[in-house]
């Protein structure tokens, strides 16, 4: 995984209000990240490996604030986020389904679920 | 993008068709091998058919949908023989839209190998008839289109869904009818859907709609994110909702239709296909991609863009469906099934403006006739399923 990851990639912002976008490769940390879209000429450092499809921060967030991305609220920082880190279900839960938070973070499985 | 015209086929209710069918229709499983059969090698004849023997009002409402279907010309309706579903019935309701319309029951008919004969026989009468339709001028304005995805992956909700909104935004701008669905995936964005809602009637049907997915998502106990979607990068389901309502563009939604019923006038309309709670619960919503593909034409949609992330390969009977995907390596690894790869906007090798203008010149091709990607493979895949559905609150086919 280390291997194909990128030292610099770009992540498309697809709202000019958004405090985050989403990359299109995998980004290793400190990887310089390109904004494109909305956000066009902007670039930011990530603060850790973040996978393609998944969400980088573009500013920082604090603890309790919406996470905005369509120009929506899609849930709200669960600590506070600095600019740069990957965004995803250890540091940002819905608003409306409360089960997403315990999800494994990688798989996105269910712990609950018993195969027995 | 200019504006496009081409040469339709005036239907008797003056809707105006992008092709001229023949759709043969079977009322029991029993009816499909005849009927596909009857179908076979007649490029302009498509077959759908319900399964199940005892029938169900909501598939029958369906089925007569798409027999009226403005690309539809004429419908051959073939039965067993001893199903609850009438063929003869099916007919009758056609010939009345000024379709010429014929049925047959194949127990009647000797068999499989006669019934197939006969079925050849009748087709080509039909098709006979509807040659001389009337071609008339046609226009955006006189164009339905219906949208769904599938098959999505994290560059369907950023790059397929809004590139397809914005083609809807401008498509409703010069006075055509664009239909959006899937409310069992907008949960979490009730007030979002609100204030898009046209009016205070808008509003309460659009409220309505959203209640009852949320409801029906509550009683199956799931709301629609895999861990897939968590696995890809989505980290909440108002983060998902968002990506799949980006297909609907920015404009205002004119009202809340349900299955088999066409928009009463143009602009965005919200199609509501989650199954009606009745005495056997809700039983399930969309169940496959091509149900809700069904839906979108039975309401008239003269063609279907169909957004996927990973790639996905059904086409549709009767309404052209058009392959859009978001990704371009899936674009690539499958561009024999794609017919426009948005992922341009994600490159920034094109602005949304830009990608949605390339996709309305596939649109007005499409409508002038060319075959889409789907078309051109012999995609045809349909599917009608019992269902429970309150009938369509407007009068069906009243579009003037």
């Amino acid at each position: 995984m280390q291997g194909l990851m990128s030292a610099s990639a770009s992540a498309f912002q697809i709202h000019a209000d958004d405090n985050v976008a989403t990359l299109l490769a995998d980004v290793a940390d400190a990887a310089e990240v390109r904004i494109t879209g909305e956000g066009r000429g902007a670039s930011i450092t990530a603060a850790n490996p973040i996978r393609s499809g998944h969400k980088i921060a573009l500013h920082a967030i604090p603890e309790g604030d919406p996470v905005l991305k369509y120009g929506f609220p899609i849930g709200h920082a669960t600590r506070a986020i600095s600019a740069g880190e990957w965004v995803h279900l250890h540091n940002c839960a819905s608003n409306f389904d409360a089960k997403s938070s315990s999800l494994d973070l990688v798989s996105g499985a269910r712990p609950e679920t018993r195969y027995a | 993008m200019r504006e496009a015209t081409w040469q339709g086929w005036l239907r008797p209710d003056g809707r105006k068709g992008i092709r001229n069918l023949v759709l043969v229709i079977y009322t029991v499983q029993c009816a499909e091998f005849v009927a596909h059969a009857v179908a076979a090698n007649e490029p302009d004849a498509h077959v759908i058919g319900f399964p199940g023997c005892f029938d169900n009002e909501y598939a029958i409402r369906l089925m007569l949908a798409l027999g009226r279907h403005p690309n539809v010309g004429a419908v051959l309706a073939i039965g067993l023989g001893c199903e609850y579903t009438q063929p003869a019935r099916i007919a009758d309701a056609i010939r009345q839209s000024g379709r010429p319309a014929e049925s047959f029951f194949i127990q009647e008919n000797g068999g499989t190998k006669s019934s197939i004969a006969h079925g050849k026989q009748v087709l080509a009468q039909l098709r006979e008839r509807i040659t001389g339709v009337e071609r008339v001028p046609m226009s955006w304005a006189d164009l339905t289109v219906g949208a769904e995805c599938g098959g999505s992956d994290w560059t369907s909700g950023l790059a397929g869904n809004p590139v397809v909104g914005r083609f809807y935004d401008w498509l409703v701008d010069r006075g055509g009818s664009a239909i959006f669905e899937e409310t069992v995936e907008m949960i979490g964005l009730r007030d979002v859907l609100r204030g898009r809602a046209k009016n205070d009637e808008a509003r309460r049907q659009v409220e309505a709609a959203y209640d009852k997915a949320e409801s029906y998502s509550r009683t199956v106990r799931q709301y629609s994110i895999s861990p897939g979607n968590f696995a890809g990068g989505l980290t909440t389901i108002e983060e998902k909702s968002l990506g799949a309502v980006a297909k609907g563009g920015t404009r205002p939604i004119e009202g809340v239709i349900r299955v088999a019923e066409p928009p009463p006038h143009p602009g965005l309309w919200l199609l509501d296909s989650v199954p009606d709670p009745t005495f056997m619960q809700f039983g399930y919503s969309n169940p496959n991609d091509t149900e809700g593909i069904m839906d979108l034409i039975s309401s008239g949609a003269q063609i279907i863009l169909f957004v996927t992330g990973r790639g996905s390969v059904i086409g549709s009977p009767i309404a052209p469906l058009i392959k859009v995907t978001g990704n371009a390596r899936t674009y690539a690894r499958m561009s024999a099934d794609m017919d426009f790869n948005a992922g341009c906007v994600l490159d920034g090798s094109a602005t949304m403006d830009e990608a949605a203008e390339q996709l309305a010149e596939i649109v007005a091709a499409t409508a002038a006739g060319e075959p889409t990607k789907p078309e051109h493979l012999g995609h045809r895949e349909y599917f009608v399923m019992y269902k429970h559905q309150d009938t369509p609150s407007l009068e069906a086919g009243c579009r003037a």
